[in-house]
């Protein structure tokens, strides 16, 4: 009980302290940029804290104390477009504190300050000017978000698969136990009902994965302690690719009727000819149907991380505004309003990841649709 | 702006990463767990249908065993009844038989007594010829000791003929 007291203070600390605006407010101001200076004064920026919240980075910060960081720092693994600058080498891999929180450049790399590239991986010419960005292969926060929760996501699920395998006919237990009523109810109120009871075997695995990964990746997101607390599924890429994968396995598998749907439709002939009409409002769905996958993840997501960051901002806004006294009679009400947030994102990760999973079920079920 | 670009390094992270989990969940999580799940389904269904059967086949052996007891009950009420025809029947005819026999007996004993009392009667009335023969001899004897006393007995005799 005693641990576990001393646990909860202290994740409650980490919290603080992760949500310090201080993080916010940059560590610019005695850089080798001459654009840093502008962000010296002490003002507390509740939009740039809330972004930078959300966005990317090629380092994981943890927690500000005073003026001191603590960062996770991560590869940065760079194609150069112009070997020729850096010491005729096209890879780079380095740590991401060799540039020092931007403040330094590295190898002809720089962490861009100006407006065209902010918080980006520049390429420098001789001078020092910037002249583009390389290809950026960096393990950012995001990416290794993604290692964290795949990590998790293998443990559960490897640990379940062993169960089962023991189990072979018998009562579930353990996690396997945990996992399996959401696994049934994926494939009996999802898969089966969408796709149909003889094909939905064969995209069960993709829906189940699409499942977890999600609901994975959003959950872990909410948890505001490293190494979780990294903005995956509200990153925009991330929700790409997903929707990308339903988008290729829905037209990979998709049969006659299904193009035969797209391009040559049961409608008048007049909707076909000599203007394709319907094939182009056809093939237009095709792409918007990932499309909407897509946004609809990430706009979720990220709405429910910048809220949250927003009502914590608050108390700092208020802080500035009025005095110290003002921050702290807010903040019981931010807290409130946080953790209620907070409760009701819980809720939107699961409905996210259904939605999410419940489409892709549905546009397979057209794709692989017989003719009625 | 940036909230809204995907990042090429995340894309190609992410699709190598996914394309991973997909594969390796499918072949090593997905597979066995999915197979357990179902082999778990067809066993439960599998018992129950049994259990069904079961319970159908002890409903069918109670109704058997029902109808065991009811003809059982019927042929012990027979039997029952039967052997109490054959108690009564039994009684009877040894009823019949004793009072057969005693009749019998009764009517043996009355024919040797019938045969008895004729035997002693005859006796009797042998004995009772002799004795009165014997008293007749004595009375004659004694009658006849003198002539006269004959001849007067004669008279006499001859008067009660007359009177006769």
């Amino acid at each position: 009980m005693l641990t576990f007291t001393k646990g909860l203070f202290l994740s409650l600390l980490m919290v603080v302290t992760w949500l310090n605006p201080v993080a916010g407010q940059s560590d610019d101001g005695h850089g080798s940029h001459p654009e840093g200076n502008s962000h010296a004064e002490e003002k507390f920026d509740a939009g740039k804290f809330v972004i930078e919240h959300v966005l990317d980075s090629y380092e994981w910060h943890i927690a500000s104390v005073g003026e001191k960081h603590i960062n996770i720092p991560l590869p940065i693994i760079l194609f150069s477009k112009y070997p020729e600058l850096h010491e005729g080498r096209k890879l780079h891999i380095f740590m991401s504190t060799k540039f020092h929180h931007g403040h330094e450049d590295y190898r002809g790399f720089r962490l861009s300050h100006s407006e065209e590239y902010n918080g980006k991986i520049v390429e420098l010419d001789a001078h020092g000017h910037e002249i583009g960005r390389p290809l950026d292969l960096s393990i950012t926060k995001v990416v290794a978000g993604i290692f964290v929760s795949v990590i998790v996501l293998f443990s559960l699920l490897f640990v379940a698969a062993k169960t089962a395998k023991r189990n072979r006919g018998k009562a579930p237990s353990g996690i396997q136990n945990l996992l399996e009523p959401v696994i049934v109810f994926i494939r009996d109120e999802i898969a089966i009902p969408s796709i149909g009871e003889k094909k939905y075997k064969k995209f069960l695995p993709i829906l189940l994965s699409l499942f977890f990964f999600i609901l994975l990746n959003n959950l872990l997101g909410l948890i505001p302690i490293f190494p979780f607390g990294a903005n995956v599924s509200g990153n925009i890429a991330v929700t790409m690719v997903l929707a990308l994968f339903t988008f290729a396995v829905t037209n990979i598998k998709g049969n006659k009727h299904y193009w035969k749907e797209i391009f040559n439709p049961d409608v008048p002939w007049w909707l076909k000819y000599p203007i394709p009409l319907m094939p182009i409002v056809e093939l237009s769905g095709v792409l918007t149907k990932p499309f909407v996958l897509m946004i609809r993840l990430f706009a979720n997501m990220l709405a429910g991380h910048m809220i949250v960051t927003v009502f914590i901002s608050l108390i700092f806004i208020f802080g500035s505004l009025m005095g110290p006294a003002a921050g702290y009679g807010v903040s019981p009400v931010s807290m409130v309003f946080s953790v209620f947030i907070l409760l009701l994102d819980v809720l939107v990760s699961f409905i996210q990841a259904y939605v999410f999973t419940l489409l892709s079920a549905i546009y397979f079920g057209m794709s692989t649709a017989e003719s009625h | 702006m940036e909230l809204v670009t995907p990042n090429l390094g995340t894309i190609f992270w992410m699709v190598i990463i996914f394309g991973i989990v997909v594969f390796v969940l499918k072949k090593f999580a997905w597979k066995p767990i999915l197979n357990a799940l179902e082999e778990r389904e067809e066993t439960i269904s599998n018992a129950l249908n049994a259990a069904d059967e079961a319970r159908k086949e002890m409903a069918d052996l109670k109704a058997g065993n029902e109808q065991l007891i009811a003809e059982a009950r019927k042929e012990k009420e027979a039997i029952l009844r039967d052997a109490m025809k054959l108690k009564d029947s039994i009684i009877a005819e040894a009823k019949e038989k004793a009072s057969a026999e005693a009749r019998k007996d009764i009517e043996n004993a009355r024919q040797q007594i019938q045969n008895e009392k004729a035997k002693a009667i005859n006796e009797m009335k042998t004995q009772m010829a002799e004795i009165s023969l014997m008293i007749a001899e004595k009375l004659i004897r004694k009658e006849m000791a003198s002539d006269k006393q004959q001849q007067e007995m004669a008279n006499k005799l001859l008067d009660e003929f007359k009177l006769n």
